[in-house]
């Protein structure tokens, strides 16, 4: 109930909060970061990383603000030095099981482990023990997965089994072995993938990168071009990234009011045609049986020459369009007015309705 | 499956009245010439799993066999022999109680070329075999104890729900139903009957949060999943007698407003897996489950539902996800299971000990129930006494008895010239306690205290022969082995602990690693999700808290006082003892011992593996 306004302080600030909110989301109503790694705005809250634990005065202990529900009169701490200390323990038990090798990882200047060690100012030596050394994993067109720097907080697993809802990977194996992988670690492509890259999208590390980017410029070098999908639609927004007038790669906007985020194959990945070579950039006319290349204004006059013709001989219902999905709201809107004020004619439709 | 043979209803004893031979010498005349006379004759055989893996089933067959041999009908012998669940006394089994006549005696240690001569000159001649009969520690391990749950177990056939019945079984569930809901979680809160699975939440404040839900359908479970090594009490009880586990979960529904129930019991427990199922039949047959339980107008079903026995599947929700069929793995308590459990939907979760103290409680009265154990930890409970011990089972005691009782009076004291260093209180969960502490009573509260826990009710008890470095490395091997990998410092924090306590029993121990494991040992407890990894550091923190003198021999110098860890042992060859024989030098894998014939053999310390073979080899114990 929206209007049950409970009283929270927050280091030092009061926040008015309703029953169902947890600490991470009174923290930010009051606009404290409390570091996370396991937490997306996409998922339930999951409470594996603990970097959130925070301290709530007369608490035995500390409790993890995104599974924690508030309470009227709470007081939370965010950074005292024993959750500090805490959290360094956290990140330096991570870094002792992870390449800790950015500068050759994809995701550096991208990933929320760099950040989070740099902010915390740890390394892996503290704990330094075992490591899992396995395999790269490139069996994916999309998709490479780099199990050594996984941290398992399962985002993957969560997006694609509760979001995506292909169920394509799972955390598998016990204790210190557990990692996410397909069923019986067969090829990713083979087990209901969809290649959505749903995962490479929440992964906070470089565990998941997107192949075709590999090598391509890191994420400080990308011009952001916030844009939306031309595929379908739905209007997905993301951003292109640009580095010398290519497009490397498409990131999530979060932000998005449409799909928060989230995306399918062909917005993900689907973006080789800008570059393409084979892209028809001019109109072409059929002349006497030959495809020829001519320019814009001959091709619109001569559709504007023969629908005249058309209509005058046949009549408004003799014409029609049909429009694409892969045009933009505004775009169908246009050639509806079109079709129907110009042509008087109601044959329009668009093949987004199916 | 042994579990699946049936016995007939009602014929629990062989009764014939009116037909009872009476002499014993008579009756061995009768044998001797070949003529049999029907006798009062019980034989009940420890047909637990612990009785199975020892051989129960032979020693059963093979009075078959005898029996038929003399002339006793293949009918009556059936009808004698019982398959009985635990009696507690594994140490001894199988067991085997022979009532003839009114007189019961009981035999340990029963092996099928036994059989025989206890026929004869028992069951034929009226002369039990005096030296095959129990001692008087048998006697001590059951006098002392105060057997409420497992006084059946035993005594009655757990694959008849007539047995059951005949001793009050069902008039719970009567009681029960002729009151209001409200009226059972009353009985049950003044009780004070707290859960067994470890925790010990008060199981009445568990009902009545879940029956003041405003959700229809609702969910009651029982936790069987046992996982902890060192436990075997609710397979007793279910193998025992698995009608009062089911007893305990139709009040239970009725009380919470539940109509269906789960049952999530691990498939390595196939013996109680079918006696449950049996006991669902009969019991549905017999109108205690089904639609309109003893035309109250009240539906209940229970289903079982088997897990592939991952210890933290115990813990509530991961065992909620399972039966949903999904990974077992703890979730967030954003809300309570009483509010969102299984298929979120409100769910009570209770211990199978915990169900079947219910049915006690609610015919006896709450009244009646704390009259056992004291005053904040009320009722009895199941213990697994295992370790250094004389006699090891399970044992049930009022709540309060102290650690001395249980394991000197119950438990016979040690085994031969050991004394008692620790022992070590609920599993991989809990605590060592130090010998000194040994008249703490046990009840939840004062476990906690000293740093343990009640945990599932597992006691293992050690002498001076083991390492407590050793047995911490034990139960954070297991623990790390078990942990879901869900949360970071269970995940990745136990096996950094695991691998310091290798290097320490390896003599490769640093300096400050005790105070890294006290550091990250609490950060694991503080910082994990789940009781898992909120209870796995107790066993290394405890033991550096009472035994730290024995971390500091292994880091400081590279001494292990209880000479169990091999890297760190020293061997030497005494010059005085060595007979000159040679046979340590051709057993020694890496040839660090120098022999000539005639001369004494010579130990080169640099090469010595530590492999403990010349040691081994050595017939004049000159290697020490
Ligand atoms: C790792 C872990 C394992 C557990 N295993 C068991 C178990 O095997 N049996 C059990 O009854 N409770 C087990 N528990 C406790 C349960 O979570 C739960 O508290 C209990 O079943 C509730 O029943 P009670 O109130 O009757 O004690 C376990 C808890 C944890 C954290
Ligand atoms: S691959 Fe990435 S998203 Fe998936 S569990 Fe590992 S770190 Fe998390
Ligand atoms: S504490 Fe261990 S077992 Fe429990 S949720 Fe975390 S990783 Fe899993």
């Amino acid at each position: 109930m929206p209007d049950e306004k409970l009283r929270i302080t927050i280091n030092g600030k009061v926040v008015l909060c309703s029953r169902d909110e947890t600490i991470l989301d009174a923290a930010k109503k009051a606009e404290v970061r409390i570091p996370t790694l396991c937490y997306d705005e996409r998922l339930e809250p999951y409470g594996g990383c603990r970097l959130c634990i925070v301290e709530i005065k007369d608490f035995p202990k500390p409790v993890p603000a995104c599974t924690t529900r508030v309470k009227d009169k709470m007081v939370i701490s965010t950074e005292t030095d024993e959750v500090r200390r805490m959290r360094k323990n956290i990140l330096a038990l991570l870094l002792s099981n992870h390449p800790n090798d950015c500068m050759r990882c994809e995701a550096t200047g991208n990933c929320a482990l760099q950040t989070l060690s740099y902010e915390y100012e740890v390394d892996g030596t503290r704990f330094a023990g075992e490591t899992w050394n396995l395999p790269i994993r490139n069996d994916n067109p999309f998709i490479t997965y780099d199990p050594n720097k996984c941290i398992l907080c399962g985002r993957c697993v969560r997006i694609c089994n509760d979001v995506v809802m292909a169920g394509t990977i799972e955390l598998t194996g016990r204790g210190f072995d557990s990692r996410p992988d397909t069923s019986f670690g067969r090829p990713r492509s083979l087990d209901n993938c969809e290649f959505c890259g749903q995962c490479v999208s929440t992964c906070p590390t470089g565990a998941l990168i997107d192949r075709k980017a590999v090598g391509r410029g890191r994420a400080y070098e990308m011009t952001k071009v916030k844009t939306t999908c031309p595929y379908c639609g739905t209007g997905c927004n993301f951003y292109l990234n640009v580095k010398d007038g290519e497009v490397v790669k498409v990131t999530s906007d979060f932000e998005a009011p449409v799909n928060h985020g989230n995306l399918c194959i062909k917005g993900r990945y689907g973006y080789d045609f800008i570059h393409s070579q084979e892209r028809i950039t001019s109109p072409i006319i059929k002349k006497g049986g030959q495809y020829v290349e001519s320019t814009w204004d001959e091709a619109l006059d001569l559709v504007a020459q023969r629908l005249g013709e058309i209509l005058q001989e046949y009549g408004p219902s003799s014409v029609g369009a049909f429009s694409s999905a892969r045009c933009t709201n505004e775009e169908n809107f246009l050639l509806s007015k079109l079709v129907r004020t110009v042509f008087k004619s109601n044959n329009v439709d668009c093949c987004a309705r199916v | 499956m042994a579990g699946q043979t049936k016995t007939r209803p009602g014929t629990r004893k062989v009764s014939r009245a009116g037909k009872k031979a009476k002499a014993t010498t008579a009756s061995r005349s009768k044998a001797q010439s070949g003529v049999q006379a029907v006798k009062d004759l019980t034989i009940k055989v420890c047909m637990g799993t612990g009785g199975l893996a020892a051989g129960s089933q032979d020693v059963i067959d093979e009075f078959a066999a005898q029996l038929r041999v003399c002339g006793i009908t293949a009918d009556i012998v059936k009808k004698c022999v019982n398959k009985t669940g635990c009696r507690g006394f594994c140490a001894k089994d199988v067991l085997v109680e022979i009532t003839l006549d009114g007189e019961t005696a009981v035999y340990q240690l029963v092996t099928p070329d036994k059989v025989s001569r206890i026929v004869q000159e028992h069951i034929l001649g009226g002369d039990p075999v005096e030296q095959w009969l129990v001692g008087p520690e048998y006697h001590a391990f059951h006098d002392k104890q105060t057997k409420i749950l497992l006084k059946q177990c035993g005594q009655i056939d757990p694959e008849d729900i007539n047995a059951y019945i005949e001793i009050g079984g069902y008039e719970g569930v009567k009681k029960a139903l002729s009151q209001t809901p409200f009226e059972v979680i009353e009985e049950v809160k003044s009780s004070g009957l707290r859960g067994r699975g470890g925790a010990g939440f008060p199981t009445g404040l568990k009902w009545e949060f879940c029956s003041m839900s405003s959700e229809a359908v609702r969910y009651i479970i029982c936790n069987a999943d046992e996982g902890d090594p060192g436990a075997f009490m609710d397979r007793a009880i279910i193998e025992g007698n698995p009608h009062s586990v089911l007893e305990g979960m139709i009040i239970g529904g009725y009380a919470i407003g539940a109509k269906e129930g789960y049952i999530y019991i691990r498939a390595e427990y196939p013996l109680a897996v079918g006696r449950l199922e049996i006991a669902i039949e009969q019991a549905k047959k017999r109108g205690f489950l089904g639609k309109n339980v003893l035309r109250s107008g009240y539906d209940f079903e229970i289903r079982i539902k088997q897990g592939a026995g991952a210890f933290v599947c115990g813990e509530a929700s991961a065992l909620m996800r399972s039966i949903e069929g999904k990974r077992g793995m703890p979730r967030a308590k954003l809300w309570r299971s009483a509010v969102k459990g299984l298929w979120d939907k409100p769910t009570v979760l209770n211990n199978v000990e915990t169900f079947a103290n219910i049915p006690l409680i609610i015919l006896n009265g709450a009244e009646w129930y704390r009259g056992f154990g004291t005053e904040r930890s009320t009722g009895t409970k199941v213990f697994a006494l295992t370790g250094k011990m004389k006699n090891t089972g399970l044992i049930e005691v009022p709540m309060g008895m102290t650690l001395r009782e249980m394991i000197f009076d119950i438990g016979g004291g040690m085994t031969g010239k050991n004394t008692l260093k620790a022992v070590q209180t609920g599993g991989p969960s809990g605590g060592c306690i130090p010998a000194r502490h040994l008249d703490l009573p046990v009840d939840f509260d004062s476990l906690a205290s000293v740093g343990s826990m009640m945990g599932s009710g597992s006691m293992v008890v050690v002498d001076q022969t083991t390492c407590m470095v050793d047995l911490a490395k034990f139960f954070i091997t297991f623990t790390q082995h078990e942990s879901c990998g869900k949360c970071v410092p269970c995940r990745i924090g136990t096996k950094r602990m695991l691998e310091t306590l290798t290097r320490i029993t390896e003599g490769r121990g640093r300096e400050d690693d005790i105070d890294l494991l006290i550091e990250l040992g609490n950060d694991i407890k503080n910082a994990s999700l789940c009781g898992l990894g909120q209870s796995a550091p107790n066993p290394i923190l405890s033991t550096i808290e009472f035994f730290r003198e024995e971390y500091e021999a292994h880091i400081k110098y590279g001494r292990c006082p209880a000479n169990v860890c091999k890297s760190l042992r020293q061997y030497l060859i005494s010059p005085e003892a060595c007979k000159m024989c040679g046979k340590c030098s051709r057993v020694c894998p890496s040839g660090a011992i120098k022999w000539e014939p005639r001369h004494t053999a010579e130990l080169d310390k640099t090469k010595c593996v530590k492999c403990g073979a010349c040691y081994d080899a050595c017939p004049f114990n000159a290697i020490m």
